[in-house]
């Protein structure tokens, strides 16, 4: 069934790329996209704080824009290139913004994480010398009940300079 | 004071403690590789449930009847609370109440939010529509949702055979309070409330069950914290002997904070869920769930004095607590009122203290374990009224403090209510704090800012930390003559196992649960100087499996047990190993085990170029046991179970060793307050603690300043609020608000470091520190700012303003007549107003207003509507709310109809998202060119969901229905003909409002 057919109760099969493979799946029409590539597409490192779209825990990139996806149906993902954060370094590697986490401690029960890595990708890319107030605001989309955010400023602020540099 | 550890490791070996060693959990968290409770699928065959909630904060069941959700396609079973009962039992709790709780009501619900069914299904979405097909017929009583009317004389009781929702009351007296108080030059008195909030993990409750029979037995997957002193309570709740409820934790856990304690609740009802229909049954709690329902910090009245000598000298204290538990007592409460008593004293040596405790149900959710667990509360208490009498005596708060800290020389120092402080020299922290903060510089501040009429106000708190908690010390809420009849308790176990296998690889199991704090990262570095390794080569496996683990009922993470007595047992199986590895290196080397040093990888003989690896010497335990020294088990197996030997029992003079280590904290805060707008800006805040050694000082950092973001939420935002009725007002994160990065502010953190005789480390708990004195330190910087001491938290920007203006405060004022025009909303209540013109006649607007077949069609979301006799209408509606979108059956009648000028509409609607009462009057009013002016004013009350998740929303969704409602009306009258920006103006006519 494609998804411009589908009705209620019924199944649509959703085409697209996750991490850069072709994936694809069922999902009804008002299958969370979050749902879907948890339990669809076992990509498990996609977390689900609050399903109202304020957490910011379920972030990914939709085409490279970081979008909730807790708070999109599966079948607007119809398509669509997605990265989570599985998807951001060469498996068995980080890159530069998730070594930068773990060396200013800037996560400590790491569920909120996958979403503001996802978040700070995107803001990075559109904003490569950040201040510490655009980081902070860009922040203030995600909710982190352990760190207290500062580490988690540094870090950003820290990647930012490395990507910058071009490490 | 001489501990039973012994020092293990010389300082010079220690190459990785204290070291700030990255944390070995990291990579899979980054990489969104590690596991939670919501990415195992641990058996074939899963079934989904969801839990059916009470939207009353008291009503009686009348009954459930379940037929249109099991008739629903994809529905494996639904079970009422009574079914429940008929296989399980309530779960106990250490205060003998005339009433039992059950983790799903029974006959009655007593809090909005509580279990009422559950079903289960082939996936969460037809759970969670299934529920909304229960149809539970409620009698709602009258509730009491706070403190105060909950122990007024007449409230609603919330059980059957109690006078009182006051449940228990104890009495303490230490020293001679009553004496010190009469011989005092000054007596400084503070009242106070304190809310109730919660810590609120990202990653929210998650339960696997599965129930087997021959034998019957229950297999339970979950994000449960511990402490497993409730897995007896459990099994016995479940029916079964202890080893039939085996609990197991995923390998990562989303944050805790204490809540997830409460995750016990669900473990029984879950596992009772799975026996009755058969079927391995996992739920996820969501956000609305967690918020409204999954447990809290209590909240307090309370009432604290002071008595001083006129040159600062504390002579005495006097407390009275009156603790809200919410409906029911769930363990481990009441233990928030005990976690500090024996510290009574907080960081001063005043030897006379009475302490008055009240324990109190109200029609709220059950509180539980938080962050900082009652010492929040206790230090709001003990450090606003030193701040109060350091004003009233002409004394700097600073100093006054500083007079009355236990002096550096007096520890260990045992506190009169029977607390053993293990080390600290608190003045030293204090001046620590002074230098980094920069008083004077403040002072000055303070002294210009108040010069040009601003307000900038200073303060500070200070306490001690109590962690790794005796788990005796809840017995308290016991009177001494009851704790005698009982079985003695004492104690805190802890536990580590160390293997090393035949490849000679290092693994270390420990039942501490983390939810982040990185014990494996330190876990490993212990072992790793222990054993002469790397901490990368050492494998810590921290997930309990309550069948295979060395677990004890002290299991678990809270209290900031890990540093203070975890690392003891984890020492002592790394000596174990390392003796063992001595001995087998010595005898292949041809040398002592005392000449034997590990290091590096290798075995070496000190002093000589004979060395072995470790994992060759370590292997052979394994392949050669025929070779190892006489007296030597083969294998390396360590086991070390350690129990600090300090923490006896509760004495008959109520006097008890509560926790293992006293970490110290003091805090400054400075604040400026905008009295234009009530903006708070914090200027400064510095914070000095003293953890004895830092494990890794980066972890120490962290919860620093989690705990930290911790305290200042409550001091400025959090709330988890409550109308009068008892509907729940902060379902959302939208409505319970979490301090985000852009309102977090720096924070100056500086450590001395005083070493504790407590374990082999000398490190002291910590982490909760912060959080149990930020929300003092705020609240009497704002006090001093503002020059008035009624300061309640939270100090939300409204708040602030009225307190900064000299005027009341109203978070909610029920039933307040609102101006024309407006919509109103104040805790679940609504009212409002408002007149529109139609393009028709009276008779023609009378008419359909009162016709059921145009009431069907202008209705929003009408489905079905009907007129039952003459004056009432009953109807099926479907509504959204702040995304959640509900059918009501509603039911309205028509009052003091006077034909063709007014009438009275009177509503309820029902619906499993919630309901709502309400009451329109519609007055029409001919118009000169044949039109109508129609004027209504409404009230109305919202309970349930809808009011916990969609209260921000409420006012402007009644605007939006009530325009479409108008519309539709309009539409009617004038057909299809009629151009669009007739409809825009009817809107904005109506939204403006």
């Amino acid at each position: 069934m494609s998804v411009q057919t589908c009705l209620a109760g019924q199944k649509a099969t959703i085409e697209l790329t996750l991490n850069g493979q072709r994936r694809s799946g069922k999902a009804e029409p008002r299958l969370l996209l979050c749902d879907f590539l948890r339990h669809e597409l076992q990509a498990f490192g996609v977390h689900v704080g609050c399903e109202h779209g304020i957490c910011g825990a379920c972030t990914v990139l939709v085409d490279g824009r970081a979008v909730r996806s807790c708070t999109q149906y599966a079948v607007q993902a119809d398509g669509r290139d997605i990265v989570t954060v599985e998807g951001l370094a060469e498996a068995g590697t980080m890159n530069a913004l998730q070594r930068a986490f773990a060396k200013h401690h800037a996560l400590q029960c790491g569920y909120c994480t996958p979403g503001i890595l996802c978040s700070a990708t995107h803001f990075l890319r559109e904003t490569p010398a950040p201040t510490e107030r655009e980081v902070r605001d860009m922040l203030s989309g995600h909710i982190c009940r352990c760190t207290g955010y500062a580490s988690i400023v540094a870090a950003i602020l820290e990647a930012a300079d490395a990507v910058s540099r071009g490490a | 004071m001489k501990s039973a550890s012994v020092v293990s490791a010389p300082a010079a070996s220690r190459r990785w403690v204290g070291a700030a060693v990255p944390r070995k959990e990291d990579e899979a968290l980054l990489t969104g590789r590690a596991r939670f409770i919501d990415d195992l699928a641990p058996l074939p065959g899963l079934t989904f449930a969801a839990i059916l909630r009470s939207p009353h904060a008291h009503a009686r069941i009348l009954g459930i009847d379940v037929r249109r959700a099991l008739a629903l396609p994809g529905v494996r079973g639904v079970v009422t609370g009574r079914e429940i009962a008929e296989v399980i039992g309530p779960i106990a709790s250490v205060v003998r109440a005339p009433f039992a709780y059950y983790p799903i009501a029974l006959d009655r619900v007593r809090y909005v939010g509580e279990p009422v069914a559950v079903v289960v299904a082939d996936s969460r979405y037809i759970a969670e529509d299934a529920c909304e097909l229960i149809d539970v017929g409620y009698e709602p009583l009258p509730a009491v949702a706070d403190l105060a009317s909950a122990r007024a004389p007449g409230a609603p009781l919330l059980h059957d055979n109690t006078t009182s929702n006051v449940i228990s009351r104890r009495t303490f007296r230490y020293g001679d309070p009553e004496s010190a108080f009469a011989a005092a030059d000054r007596i400084f008195e503070f009242s106070y409330s304190y809310p109730r909030y919660a810590s609120t993990p990202m990653e929210t409750f998650g339960v696997i069950a599965h129930f087997e029979r021959a034998p019957d037995r229950y297999t339970v997957w979950s994000n449960f914290q511990g402490p497993f002193v409730i897995q007896p309570l459990m099994a016995g709740a479940l029916r079964v002997p202890g080893h039939r409820l085996r609990l197991i934790t995923p390998p990562a856990s989303g944050g805790s904070f204490g809540i997830k304690q409460a995750v016990l609740s669900y473990i029984v009802l879950l596992a009772a869920v799975s026996r009755k229909v058969g079927l391995p049954v996992k739920w996820i709690e969501d956000r609305a769930e967690h918020l409204s329902a999954a447990s809290a910090a209590s909240d307090r009245l309370g009432s604290v004095a002071a008595a001083f000598r006129n040159d600062g000298k504390l002579l005495a204290l006097k407390f009275h607590n009156v603790a809200n538990m919410g409906a029911y007592i769930r363990p481990p409460e009441p233990a928030s009122l005990y976690r500090m008593h024996a510290a009574s004293n907080g960081s001063y040596a005043v030897e006379n203290i009475a302490v008055e405790n009240e324990l109190v149900v109200t029609n709220t959710t059950p509180v539980g374990l938080n962050r900082g667990y009652g010492g929040p509360q206790f230090y709001f208490a003990l450090e606003r009224v030193m701040e109060i009498a350091a004003r009233g005596l002409g004394i700097d708060p600073a100093e006054l403090r500083r007079r009355n800290f236990i002096p550096a020389d007096r520890f260990p120092y045992r506190a009169p209510a029977g607390a053993v402080f293990d080390s600290g020299d608190y003045p030293r922290a204090l001046d620590e704090l002074l230098r980094i903060a920069d008083y004077e510089g403040l002072q000055r501040r303070r002294e210009q800012a108040r010069r040009d009429g601003r307000l900038f106000g200073i303060g500070f708190a200070a306490g001690v930390e109590p962690s790794g908690s005796n788990m005796a010390y809840v017995s308290l809420a016991q009177t001494a003559e009851e704790r005698s009849r009982g079985e003695r308790k004492s104690g805190a176990n802890a536990s580590a196992v160390l293997q090393v296998d035949p490849s000679g690889q290092v693994t270390l199991r420990i039942c501490s649960t983390p939810n982040g704090q990185g014990h494996a990262t330190v876990a490993a570095q212990i072992v790793a100087d222990a054993l002469g390794l790397d901490p990368a080569d050492i494998d810590v496996v921290t997930d309990i499996d309550t069948l295979t683990s060395a677990w004890s009922i002290a299991s678990g993470n809270y209290s900031n047990r890990f540093a203070a007595i975890v690392v003891d047992a984890v020492a002592k199986s790394a000596r174990q190993v390392a003796d063992k590895i001595r001995l087998m290196a010595a005898e292949a080397l041809d040398a002592t085990p005392e000449e034997i040093d590990l290091s590096d990888g290798y075995a070496r003989v000190r002093g000589s170029n004979r060395a072995l690896p470790f994992r060759k010497v370590a292997a052979r335990a394994h392949w050669d046991p025929a070779g190892l020294p006489p007296g030597t088990a083969p294998g390396i197996v360590e086991t070390a179970v350690v129990s600090p030997p300090l923490l006896g029992s509760p004495d008959v003079k109520d006097r008890v060793a509560s926790a293992t280590t006293f970490g110290f904290v003091v805090d400054l805060a400075a604040v400026e307050i905008d009295r234009a707008t009530g903006i708070l800006h914090i200027e400064k805040y510095a914070s000095v603690h003293d953890v004895g050694t830092q494990l890794n000082p980066k972890i120490v950092e962290g919860q620093v300043h989690g705990g930290f973001a911790h305290g200042l939420g409550a001091a400025l935002f959090e709330e988890l609020a409550y109308d009068e009725q008892g509907n729940f007002l902060s379902g959302t994160f939208a409505d319970y608000l979490c301090p985000t990065a852009m309102e977090v502010p720096p924070l100056d953190v500086g450590h001395i470091e005083t070493v504790s005789p407590a374990n082999a480390l000398g490190a002291k708990g910590m982490g909760d520190g912060s959080s149990m004195l930020t929300p003092a330190a705020i609240a009497n910087a704002v006090a001093d700012a503002l020059g008035r001491d009624d300061v309640t938290l939270p100090l939300t920007l409204q708040r602030v303003w009225a307190l900064a203006n000299g005027r009341e405060y109203e978070r909610a004022a029920p039933g307040r007549r609102a101006t024309p025009r407006r919509t109103r909303v104040s805790g679940g209540a609504l009212n409002g107003g408002g007149e529109i013109v139609l393009s028709a006649p009276i008779a023609e607007v009378w008419r359909r207003l009162l016709d059921p077949n145009e009431l069907s069609a202008i209705v929003p979301g009408c489905r079905t509507l009907r007129q039952e006799g003459n004056d009432r209408y009953v109807a099926e509606v479907t509504i959204g709310v702040a995304g959640i979108r509900g059918t009501y059956g509603v039911t309205i009648d028509l009052r003091d109809r006077r034909e063709g000028q007014s009438v009275r509409f009177v509503g309820k609607a029902t619906g499993a998202l919630g309901f709502g009462t309400g009451s329109g009057l519609v007055t029409l009013q001919a118009e000169p060119d044949g039109r109508t002016r129609l004027h209504y004013e409404y009230e109305a009350e919202v309970g349930g969901k809808v009011a916990a998740v969609g209260q921000r929303m409420l006012g402007s969704v009644v605007r939006f229905l009530l325009a479409q409602f108008f519309d539709a009306l309009e539409h009617r009258i004038h057909g299809r003909r009629r151009a669009w920006w007739h409809s825009l103006r009817a809107w904005r006519t109506l939204l403006r409002g």
